[in-house]
Protein backbone atom coordinates (compact mmCIF):
# COMPACT_ATOMS: atom_id res chain seq x y z
CA UNK A 1 0.00 0.00 0.00
CA UNK A 2 1.98 2.95 -1.31
CA UNK A 3 5.48 3.62 -0.04
CA UNK A 4 4.76 3.03 3.62
CA UNK A 5 2.94 -0.26 3.85
CA UNK A 6 3.11 -3.88 2.76
CA UNK A 7 -0.32 -5.51 2.82
CA UNK A 8 -0.57 -9.29 3.01
CA UNK A 9 -4.05 -10.59 2.29
CA UNK A 10 -5.46 -14.04 2.91
CA UNK A 11 -8.77 -15.52 1.72
CA UNK A 12 -11.73 -13.25 2.55
CA UNK A 13 -13.21 -15.04 5.54
CA UNK A 14 -13.77 -14.51 9.24
CA UNK A 15 -12.61 -17.56 11.15
CA UNK A 16 -10.61 -18.42 14.23
CA UNK A 17 -8.43 -20.73 12.19
CA UNK A 18 -7.37 -17.88 9.92
CA UNK A 19 -6.91 -15.57 12.91
CA UNK A 20 -4.56 -18.10 14.47
CA UNK A 21 -2.52 -18.23 11.28
CA UNK A 22 -2.42 -14.43 11.03
CA UNK A 23 -1.31 -14.00 14.63
CA UNK A 24 1.39 -16.57 14.16
CA UNK A 25 2.83 -14.72 11.16
CA UNK A 26 2.34 -11.43 12.99
CA UNK A 27 4.50 -12.74 15.85
CA UNK A 28 7.16 -13.81 13.39
CA UNK A 29 7.17 -10.37 11.77
CA UNK A 30 7.26 -8.61 15.14
CA UNK A 31 10.23 -10.70 16.22
CA UNK A 32 11.99 -9.65 13.04
CA UNK A 33 11.08 -5.96 13.04
CA UNK A 34 12.23 -4.93 16.47
CA UNK A 35 12.86 -1.33 15.49
CA UNK A 36 10.22 1.14 16.56
CA UNK A 37 9.53 2.55 13.10
CA UNK A 38 7.77 -0.56 11.86
CA UNK A 39 4.44 -1.82 13.15
CA UNK A 40 2.46 -4.92 12.21
CA UNK A 41 -1.32 -4.90 12.52
CA UNK A 42 -3.87 -7.57 11.71
CA UNK A 43 -7.54 -7.47 10.75
CA UNK A 44 -9.83 -10.44 9.91
CA UNK A 45 -7.87 -11.58 6.85
CA UNK A 46 -4.98 -9.15 6.43
CA UNK A 47 -1.63 -8.25 7.88
CA UNK A 48 -0.28 -4.76 7.32
CA UNK A 49 3.39 -3.99 7.85
CA UNK A 50 3.22 -0.26 8.45
CA UNK A 51 6.36 1.87 8.15
CA UNK A 52 6.75 5.27 9.73
CA UNK A 53 8.69 6.50 6.68
CA UNK A 54 8.94 5.45 3.06
CA UNK A 55 10.35 1.98 2.41
CA UNK A 56 13.80 2.37 0.90
CA UNK A 57 13.99 -0.75 -1.21
CA UNK A 58 10.54 -2.25 -1.68
CA UNK A 59 11.67 -5.35 -3.58
CA UNK A 60 14.26 -6.32 -0.97
CA UNK A 61 11.69 -5.75 1.72
CA UNK A 62 9.11 -7.99 0.04
CA UNK A 63 11.72 -10.72 -0.46
CA UNK A 64 12.60 -10.54 3.23
CA UNK A 65 8.94 -10.91 4.22
CA UNK A 66 8.44 -13.82 1.80
CA UNK A 67 11.44 -15.58 3.25
CA UNK A 68 10.10 -15.14 6.79
CA UNK A 69 6.78 -16.63 5.73
CA UNK A 70 8.39 -19.59 3.96
CA UNK A 71 10.52 -20.45 6.94
CA UNK A 72 7.69 -20.15 9.45
CA UNK A 73 5.92 -23.30 10.56
CA UNK A 74 2.47 -22.64 11.95
CA UNK A 75 2.34 -23.28 15.67
CA UNK A 76 -0.08 -22.49 18.44
CA UNK A 77 -0.60 -19.02 19.81
CA UNK A 78 0.26 -18.95 23.47
CA UNK A 79 -1.05 -16.92 26.36
CA UNK A 80 -4.64 -16.59 25.23
CA UNK A 81 -6.62 -15.02 28.02
CA UNK A 82 -10.29 -14.69 28.86
CA UNK A 83 -11.43 -11.30 30.12
CA UNK A 84 -14.69 -11.20 32.07
CA UNK A 85 -16.44 -7.91 31.47
CA UNK A 86 -19.43 -6.68 33.48
CA UNK A 87 -22.41 -5.35 31.52
CA UNK A 88 -25.47 -3.64 33.00
CA UNK A 89 -28.48 -4.49 30.83
CA UNK A 90 -30.73 -2.11 32.82
CA UNK A 91 -33.26 -0.19 30.70
CA UNK A 92 -31.33 3.01 31.40
CA UNK A 93 -28.52 1.68 29.17
CA UNK A 94 -30.27 -0.94 27.04
CA UNK A 95 -31.81 1.57 24.64
CA UNK A 96 -32.74 -1.04 22.04
CA UNK A 97 -33.52 -4.05 24.24
CA UNK A 98 -37.23 -3.70 23.64
CA UNK A 99 -36.84 -3.35 19.89
CA UNK A 100 -34.58 -6.43 19.75
CA UNK A 101 -37.01 -8.37 21.97
CA UNK A 102 -39.85 -7.55 19.63
CA UNK A 103 -38.02 -8.23 16.38
CA UNK A 104 -36.35 -11.42 17.55
CA UNK A 105 -39.33 -12.62 19.63
CA UNK A 106 -37.20 -13.05 22.73
CA UNK A 107 -37.67 -11.93 26.33
CA UNK A 108 -35.10 -9.52 27.81
CA UNK A 109 -33.85 -12.34 30.02
CA UNK A 110 -33.32 -14.55 26.98
CA UNK A 111 -31.40 -11.78 25.20
CA UNK A 112 -29.11 -11.34 28.21
CA UNK A 113 -28.59 -15.09 28.46
CA UNK A 114 -27.73 -15.38 24.77
CA UNK A 115 -25.39 -12.39 24.92
CA UNK A 116 -23.49 -13.48 28.05
CA UNK A 117 -23.06 -17.16 27.06
CA UNK A 118 -20.33 -17.10 24.37
CA UNK A 119 -16.59 -16.73 24.70
CA UNK A 120 -16.20 -13.98 22.09
CA UNK A 121 -13.00 -13.95 20.08
CA UNK A 122 -11.07 -10.68 19.83
CA UNK A 123 -10.06 -10.42 16.16
CA UNK A 124 -8.39 -7.02 16.26
CA UNK A 125 -8.72 -3.44 17.53
CA UNK A 126 -9.74 -0.66 15.14
CA UNK A 127 -12.31 2.06 14.39
CA UNK A 128 -11.66 3.89 17.70
CA UNK A 129 -8.82 3.58 20.22
CA UNK A 130 -9.67 0.42 22.21
CA UNK A 131 -12.59 -0.72 20.04
CA UNK A 132 -12.47 -4.53 19.91
CA UNK A 133 -13.83 -6.41 16.91
CA UNK A 134 -15.52 -9.41 18.57
CA UNK A 135 -16.68 -12.53 16.75
CA UNK A 136 -19.01 -15.27 17.97
CA UNK A 137 -22.38 -13.56 18.41
CA UNK A 138 -25.28 -16.04 18.69
CA UNK A 139 -27.22 -16.23 15.40
CA UNK A 140 -30.46 -15.63 17.31
CA UNK A 141 -29.19 -12.15 18.20
CA UNK A 142 -28.05 -11.10 14.72
CA UNK A 143 -29.90 -7.94 13.78
CA UNK A 144 -29.36 -5.21 11.20
CA UNK A 145 -27.85 -1.87 12.15
CA UNK A 146 -29.99 1.21 12.61
CA UNK A 147 -30.98 2.83 9.31
CA UNK A 148 -30.14 6.20 10.76
CA UNK A 149 -27.02 6.05 12.98
CA UNK A 150 -27.31 7.80 16.33
CA UNK A 151 -25.36 11.04 16.63
CA UNK A 152 -24.11 10.08 20.06
CA UNK A 153 -23.65 6.74 21.74
CA UNK A 154 -22.47 6.76 25.36
CA UNK A 155 -19.01 5.65 26.40
CA UNK A 156 -19.13 1.99 27.44
CA UNK A 157 -22.27 1.23 25.41
CA UNK A 158 -22.49 -2.43 24.40
CA UNK A 159 -24.07 -3.00 21.03
CA UNK A 160 -24.82 -5.56 18.35
CA UNK A 161 -24.95 -5.18 14.58
CA UNK A 162 -25.10 -7.96 11.97
CA UNK A 163 -22.85 -10.75 13.28
CA UNK A 164 -20.77 -8.53 15.54
CA UNK A 165 -20.92 -7.26 19.08
CA UNK A 166 -18.72 -4.70 20.77
CA UNK A 167 -18.20 -1.95 23.30
CA UNK A 168 -17.84 1.74 22.42
CA UNK A 169 -14.65 2.79 24.28
CA UNK A 170 -15.66 6.46 24.07
CA UNK A 171 -18.78 8.33 23.11
CA UNK A 172 -19.14 8.49 19.36
CA UNK A 173 -21.73 8.40 16.58
CA UNK A 174 -22.77 4.83 15.78
CA UNK A 175 -25.32 2.57 14.14
CA UNK A 176 -25.41 -0.49 16.38
CA UNK A 177 -28.38 -1.62 18.47
CA UNK A 178 -27.56 -0.91 22.11
CA UNK A 179 -28.07 -3.59 24.80
CA UNK A 180 -26.34 -2.22 27.86
CA UNK A 181 -23.24 -0.56 29.25
CA UNK A 182 -19.86 -1.84 30.39
CA UNK A 183 -18.29 0.36 33.12
CA UNK A 184 -14.74 -0.90 32.56
CA UNK A 185 -12.28 1.45 30.89
CA UNK A 186 -10.93 -0.48 27.90
CA UNK A 187 -8.42 2.11 26.74
CA UNK A 188 -6.20 4.14 29.05
CA UNK A 189 -3.64 6.37 27.39
CA UNK A 190 -1.63 6.48 30.62
CA UNK A 191 -1.08 2.72 30.62
CA UNK A 192 1.49 0.81 28.64
CA UNK A 193 0.03 -0.95 26.75
CA UNK A 194 -3.02 1.35 26.67
CA UNK A 195 -5.34 -1.61 26.12
CA UNK A 196 -4.76 -4.90 27.93
CA UNK A 197 -6.95 -7.00 25.65
CA UNK A 198 -5.43 -7.99 22.32
CA UNK A 199 -6.12 -9.99 19.18
CA UNK A 200 -6.59 -13.69 19.93
CA UNK A 201 -7.90 -13.14 23.46
CA UNK A 202 -11.45 -14.03 24.54
CA UNK A 203 -14.10 -11.82 26.09
CA UNK A 204 -17.03 -13.06 28.17
CA UNK A 205 -19.75 -10.74 29.44
CA UNK A 206 -21.55 -11.12 32.76
CA UNK A 207 -24.70 -9.31 33.78
CA UNK A 208 -24.60 -6.85 36.69
CA UNK A 209 -27.38 -4.88 38.39
CA UNK A 210 -27.61 -1.09 38.35
CA UNK A 211 -26.22 -0.98 41.91
CA UNK A 212 -23.27 -3.19 41.00
CA UNK A 213 -22.69 -1.04 37.90
CA UNK A 214 -22.45 2.09 40.07
CA UNK A 215 -20.07 0.34 42.45
CA UNK A 216 -17.79 -0.85 39.64
CA UNK A 217 -17.87 2.62 38.01
CA UNK A 218 -16.70 4.15 41.29
CA UNK A 219 -13.90 1.57 41.61
CA UNK A 220 -12.86 2.21 38.00
CA UNK A 221 -12.61 5.97 38.51
CA UNK A 222 -10.52 5.40 41.66
CA UNK A 223 -8.31 3.02 39.71
CA UNK A 224 -9.18 0.16 42.07
CA UNK A 225 -11.20 -2.10 39.79
CA UNK A 226 -9.58 -5.45 39.09
CA UNK A 227 -10.60 -6.96 35.76
CA UNK A 228 -11.26 -10.70 36.06
CA UNK A 229 -9.05 -12.61 33.70
CA UNK A 230 -7.76 -16.16 33.40
CA UNK A 231 -5.90 -18.31 30.91
CA UNK A 232 -8.15 -19.66 28.22
CA UNK A 233 -8.44 -23.43 28.36
CA UNK A 234 -9.69 -24.93 25.15
CA UNK B 1 14.20 28.93 30.83
CA UNK B 2 10.56 27.98 30.41
CA UNK B 3 8.55 30.30 28.25
CA UNK B 4 5.04 30.29 26.85
CA UNK B 5 3.17 31.16 23.72
CA UNK B 6 -0.20 32.52 24.77
CA UNK B 7 -3.18 32.12 22.46
CA UNK B 8 -4.84 35.56 22.19
CA UNK B 9 -7.16 34.44 19.42
CA UNK B 10 -7.38 30.82 18.19
CA UNK B 11 -8.12 31.45 14.49
CA UNK B 12 -9.96 28.79 12.51
CA UNK B 13 -8.25 25.53 13.43
CA UNK B 14 -4.74 24.96 14.67
CA UNK B 15 -3.05 22.06 16.45
CA UNK B 16 0.38 21.02 17.69
CA UNK B 17 1.87 18.21 15.60
CA UNK B 18 5.07 16.24 15.08
CA UNK B 19 5.63 13.11 12.96
CA UNK B 20 2.85 11.33 14.84
CA UNK B 21 2.31 8.25 17.02
CA UNK B 22 4.12 5.10 16.07
CA UNK B 23 3.41 1.69 17.53
CA UNK B 24 -0.21 2.18 18.62
CA UNK B 25 -2.18 1.39 15.45
CA UNK B 26 -2.83 -2.08 16.85
CA UNK B 27 -4.79 -0.43 19.67
CA UNK B 28 -6.85 1.56 17.17
CA UNK B 29 -4.95 4.82 17.74
CA UNK B 30 -4.55 6.97 14.60
CA UNK B 31 -1.02 7.80 13.44
CA UNK B 32 -1.74 11.57 13.42
CA UNK B 33 1.17 13.95 12.83
CA UNK B 34 1.57 16.89 10.46
CA UNK B 35 -0.57 16.77 7.32
CA UNK B 36 2.33 18.15 5.23
CA UNK B 37 5.67 16.62 6.19
CA UNK B 38 7.57 18.65 3.60
CA UNK B 39 6.63 21.90 5.36
CA UNK B 40 7.43 20.49 8.82
CA UNK B 41 10.89 19.43 7.69
CA UNK B 42 11.49 22.77 5.96
CA UNK B 43 10.49 24.87 8.97
CA UNK B 44 12.57 22.76 11.37
CA UNK B 45 15.54 22.75 9.01
CA UNK B 46 15.54 26.55 8.82
CA UNK B 47 15.84 26.71 12.63
CA UNK B 48 18.30 23.76 12.71
CA UNK B 49 15.82 21.93 14.92
CA UNK B 50 15.52 18.17 15.09
CA UNK B 51 13.48 17.07 12.08
CA UNK B 52 10.52 15.98 14.21
CA UNK B 53 10.42 18.90 16.68
CA UNK B 54 6.76 19.75 17.38
CA UNK B 55 5.29 22.58 15.31
CA UNK B 56 1.95 24.36 15.10
CA UNK B 57 -0.20 23.35 12.14
CA UNK B 58 -2.31 26.33 11.09
CA UNK B 59 -5.34 25.96 8.83
CA UNK B 60 -6.32 28.93 6.63
CA UNK B 61 -7.22 31.62 9.18
CA UNK B 62 -4.29 31.82 11.55
CA UNK B 63 -4.27 32.53 15.30
CA UNK B 64 -2.93 35.52 17.21
CA UNK B 65 -0.09 34.50 19.51
CA UNK B 66 1.99 36.28 22.15
CA UNK B 67 5.48 35.13 23.14
CA UNK B 68 6.61 35.45 26.79
CA UNK B 69 10.33 35.43 25.99
CA UNK B 70 12.87 35.73 23.19
CA UNK B 71 13.25 32.92 20.67
CA UNK B 72 13.31 32.32 16.90
CA UNK B 73 10.57 31.05 14.65
CA UNK B 74 10.12 29.99 11.03
CA UNK B 75 6.93 29.50 9.02
CA UNK B 76 6.63 27.08 6.09
CA UNK B 77 3.92 25.57 3.91
CA UNK B 78 0.92 27.73 3.06
CA UNK B 79 1.38 31.51 2.84
CA UNK B 80 -1.20 32.98 5.24
CA UNK B 81 0.16 36.57 5.33
CA UNK B 82 1.97 36.38 8.69
CA UNK B 83 2.75 39.56 10.65
CA UNK B 84 5.01 40.13 13.64
CA UNK B 85 3.52 43.02 15.59
CA UNK B 86 2.80 45.36 12.65
CA UNK B 87 5.50 44.13 10.31
CA UNK B 88 4.84 41.71 7.49
CA UNK B 89 7.15 38.68 7.56
CA UNK B 90 8.06 36.06 4.99
CA UNK B 91 7.72 32.30 4.97
CA UNK B 92 10.83 30.13 5.04
CA UNK B 93 13.14 32.44 6.94
CA UNK B 94 14.37 32.81 10.50
CA UNK B 95 12.36 35.42 12.40
CA UNK B 96 13.73 36.74 15.70
CA UNK B 97 11.18 37.08 18.48
CA UNK B 98 11.47 39.40 21.47
CA UNK B 99 9.54 39.25 24.73
CA UNK B 100 5.87 40.25 24.28
CA UNK B 101 5.99 40.11 20.48
CA UNK B 102 2.66 39.25 18.84
CA UNK B 103 2.38 37.02 15.79
CA UNK B 104 -0.78 37.19 13.70
CA UNK B 105 -1.97 36.12 10.29
CA UNK B 106 -3.99 37.74 7.52
CA UNK B 107 -5.34 36.68 4.18
CA UNK B 108 -4.71 33.06 3.14
CA UNK B 109 -2.89 33.60 -0.16
CA UNK B 110 -1.46 30.23 -1.13
CA UNK B 111 -2.05 26.66 0.10
CA UNK B 112 -4.14 25.31 2.98
CA UNK B 113 -1.87 24.72 5.98
CA UNK B 114 1.05 26.72 7.38
CA UNK B 115 3.59 25.38 9.87
CA UNK B 116 5.01 27.46 12.68
CA UNK B 117 8.26 26.06 14.03
CA UNK B 118 9.94 27.45 17.13
CA UNK B 119 13.55 27.03 18.27
CA UNK B 120 13.85 23.51 19.81
CA UNK B 121 10.15 22.81 19.19
CA UNK B 122 7.01 23.24 21.28
CA UNK B 123 7.31 21.38 24.59
CA UNK B 124 3.66 20.45 25.05
CA UNK B 125 2.73 17.10 26.64
CA UNK B 126 3.92 13.88 25.02
CA UNK B 127 1.29 11.11 25.06
CA UNK B 128 1.98 7.61 23.68
CA UNK B 129 5.27 8.84 22.27
CA UNK B 130 4.05 11.92 20.41
CA UNK B 131 3.03 15.53 20.98
CA UNK B 132 0.47 15.41 18.16
CA UNK B 133 -2.94 16.61 19.32
CA UNK B 134 -5.83 14.19 18.99
CA UNK B 135 -9.17 14.22 20.78
CA UNK B 136 -9.20 12.16 24.00
CA UNK B 137 -5.53 11.28 23.62
CA UNK B 138 -4.04 14.69 24.36
CA UNK B 139 -5.47 17.31 26.72
CA UNK B 140 -6.28 19.66 23.84
CA UNK B 141 -7.55 18.81 20.38
CA UNK B 142 -7.43 22.32 18.89
CA UNK B 143 -6.10 25.74 19.76
CA UNK B 144 -8.38 27.72 22.08
CA UNK B 145 -8.18 31.17 23.57
CA UNK B 146 -6.02 31.32 26.70
CA UNK B 147 -4.11 28.08 26.10
CA UNK B 148 -0.41 28.47 26.91
CA UNK B 149 2.11 26.46 24.91
CA UNK B 150 5.50 25.75 26.45
CA UNK B 151 8.83 26.36 24.77
CA UNK B 152 12.41 26.95 25.87
CA UNK B 153 13.48 30.58 25.67
CA UNK B 154 16.82 31.30 24.09
CA UNK B 155 18.55 34.65 24.40
CA UNK B 156 22.00 33.82 23.14
CA UNK B 157 22.98 33.47 19.52
CA UNK B 158 23.47 29.76 19.14
CA UNK B 159 24.80 30.08 15.65
CA UNK B 160 24.78 32.36 12.70
CA UNK B 161 24.13 30.90 9.29
CA UNK B 162 25.03 32.66 6.12
CA UNK B 163 24.16 29.92 3.69
CA UNK B 164 21.03 30.83 1.78
CA UNK B 165 18.50 28.06 1.56
CA UNK B 166 16.21 27.83 -1.42
CA UNK B 167 12.92 26.03 -1.13
CA UNK B 168 10.83 24.62 -3.90
CA UNK B 169 7.26 25.65 -3.19
CA UNK B 170 5.73 24.51 -6.46
CA UNK B 171 4.12 21.51 -4.71
CA UNK B 172 1.70 23.95 -3.05
CA UNK B 173 -0.26 24.56 -6.23
CA UNK B 174 0.52 21.57 -8.37
CA UNK B 175 -2.56 19.69 -9.55
CA UNK B 176 -0.84 16.35 -9.93
CA UNK B 177 -1.14 13.96 -7.01
CA UNK B 178 1.07 10.85 -7.13
CA UNK B 179 -0.77 7.59 -6.53
CA UNK B 180 -0.32 3.84 -6.63
CA UNK B 181 -3.14 1.42 -7.39
CA UNK B 182 -4.82 0.39 -4.11
CA UNK B 183 -5.57 -3.19 -2.97
CA UNK B 184 -9.03 -3.20 -4.66
CA UNK B 185 -8.01 -1.23 -7.79
CA UNK B 186 -7.95 -4.30 -10.03
CA UNK B 187 -11.59 -5.06 -9.20
CA UNK B 188 -12.73 -1.82 -10.85
CA UNK B 189 -14.27 -1.71 -14.33
CA UNK B 190 -11.97 -0.57 -17.13
CA UNK B 191 -14.07 2.56 -17.68
CA UNK B 192 -13.74 3.56 -14.04
CA UNK B 193 -10.00 2.86 -14.12
CA UNK B 194 -9.46 5.14 -17.09
CA UNK B 195 -11.73 7.73 -15.44
CA UNK B 196 -9.43 7.69 -12.41
CA UNK B 197 -6.39 7.96 -14.66
CA UNK B 198 -7.63 10.79 -16.84
CA UNK B 199 -10.24 12.97 -15.15
CA UNK B 200 -9.86 15.93 -12.90
CA UNK B 201 -11.43 15.79 -9.46
CA UNK B 202 -12.37 18.62 -7.13
CA UNK B 203 -11.80 18.97 -3.41
CA UNK B 204 -15.08 18.95 -1.49
CA UNK B 205 -15.78 21.37 1.36
CA UNK B 206 -16.01 18.27 3.53
CA UNK B 207 -12.34 17.98 4.38
CA UNK B 208 -10.35 17.82 7.59
CA UNK B 209 -7.40 16.05 9.23
CA UNK B 210 -9.20 12.70 9.04
CA UNK B 211 -10.22 12.71 5.40
CA UNK B 212 -10.67 14.82 2.28
CA UNK B 213 -13.72 14.07 0.14
CA UNK B 214 -13.78 14.61 -3.59
CA UNK B 215 -16.96 16.11 -5.03
CA UNK B 216 -17.51 13.92 -8.10
CA UNK B 217 -19.88 10.96 -7.91
CA UNK B 218 -18.63 7.79 -9.61
CA UNK B 219 -20.58 4.74 -10.55
CA UNK B 220 -19.62 2.18 -7.95
CA UNK B 221 -20.52 -1.47 -8.29
CA UNK B 222 -17.94 -2.78 -5.82
CA UNK B 223 -19.21 -4.42 -2.66
CA UNK B 224 -17.82 -3.39 0.71
CA UNK B 225 -14.81 -5.44 1.78
CA UNK B 226 -14.29 -7.33 5.03
CA UNK B 227 -12.98 -4.61 7.37
CA UNK B 228 -9.27 -4.27 6.58
CA UNK B 229 -6.28 -2.01 7.29
CA UNK B 230 -6.14 1.54 5.94
CA UNK B 231 -3.39 4.16 6.08
CA UNK B 232 -3.09 7.90 5.54
CA UNK B 233 -3.28 8.31 1.77
CA UNK B 234 -5.67 5.41 1.20
CA UNK B 235 -8.44 6.45 -1.22
CA UNK B 236 -11.74 4.73 -0.48
CA UNK B 237 -14.72 4.42 -2.80
CA UNK B 238 -17.98 4.64 -0.85
CA UNK B 239 -21.18 2.75 -1.77
CA UNK B 240 -22.56 6.15 -2.84
CA UNK B 241 -19.71 6.54 -5.36
CA UNK B 242 -17.65 9.19 -3.57
CA UNK B 243 -13.88 9.09 -3.32
CA UNK B 244 -12.54 9.72 0.17
CA UNK B 245 -8.83 10.41 0.61
CA UNK B 246 -7.86 9.36 4.12
CA UNK B 247 -5.46 11.74 5.83
CA UNK B 248 -3.20 11.67 8.92
CA UNK B 249 -5.90 11.35 11.61
CA UNK B 250 -7.74 8.52 9.83
CA UNK B 251 -9.01 5.42 11.59
CA UNK B 252 -6.80 2.36 11.43
CA UNK B 253 -9.29 0.06 9.68
CA UNK B 254 -12.11 0.48 7.17
CA UNK B 255 -14.67 -1.43 5.16
CA UNK B 256 -14.83 0.49 1.87
CA UNK B 257 -12.84 -0.68 -1.17
CA UNK B 258 -9.36 0.90 -1.23
CA UNK B 259 -8.95 1.89 -4.86
CA UNK B 260 -5.85 4.11 -4.69
CA UNK B 261 -2.97 4.84 -2.36
CA UNK B 262 -1.29 8.26 -2.42
CA UNK B 263 2.49 8.44 -2.28
CA UNK B 264 4.04 10.31 0.66
CA UNK B 265 4.55 13.32 -1.60
CA UNK B 266 0.93 12.95 -2.76
CA UNK B 267 -0.33 13.13 0.84
CA UNK B 268 1.77 16.24 1.51
CA UNK B 269 0.40 17.90 -1.62
CA UNK B 270 -3.17 16.88 -0.82
CA UNK B 271 -2.74 18.50 2.62
CA UNK B 272 -2.31 21.86 0.87
CA UNK B 273 -5.49 21.69 -1.24
CA UNK B 274 -8.49 23.88 -0.50
CA UNK B 275 -12.18 23.27 -1.17
CA UNK B 276 -12.82 23.77 -4.90
CA UNK B 277 -9.22 23.08 -5.97
CA UNK B 278 -8.79 20.61 -8.84
CA UNK B 279 -6.51 17.58 -8.79
CA UNK B 280 -5.45 14.84 -11.17
CA UNK B 281 -4.08 11.46 -10.18
CA UNK B 282 -0.61 10.76 -11.52
CA UNK B 283 -0.16 6.98 -11.53
CA UNK B 284 3.29 5.76 -10.54
CA UNK B 285 2.57 2.26 -11.89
Amino acid sequence: MGERGILIEFQPEISEKLLEKLLFYKNKLEEFYTEVNVEVINTYNSLLISYMFSIENLYDEILTVKKLFDEAKIGKINNQQVFHLPVCYDEEFGWDLELIAEEKELSKEEIIKLHTAPFYTVYFTGFLPGFLYLGGLDKKLQISRKNQPRMKIEKGAVGIGENQTGIYPKSSPGGWQILGNCPVQLFDKNNDPPCGISAGDKVKFYSVSKAEFEEISAQVSEGKFQLKKENYAR
Amino acid sequence: MHAEVEVIHPGLFSTIQDFGRRGFQKYGVPLSGVMDRIALKTANLILQNQADAAVMEITQMGPKLKFSAATKIAISGAYLSPKLNDREIENNEVVKINKDDVLSFGKPELGMRAYLAILDGFKTEKVLGSRSWYEDITQHSKLEKGIKLLYEASEEEKYETHAALKFDNTYLNSEEIEVFPGPEYEKLHETLKSHLRQSKFSIDKNNNRMAIQLSEILENVLDPIITGPVLPGTVQLTPGGKLIVLMRDCQTTGGYPRVLQLSEKGINMMAQKRAGDKIRFLFKF
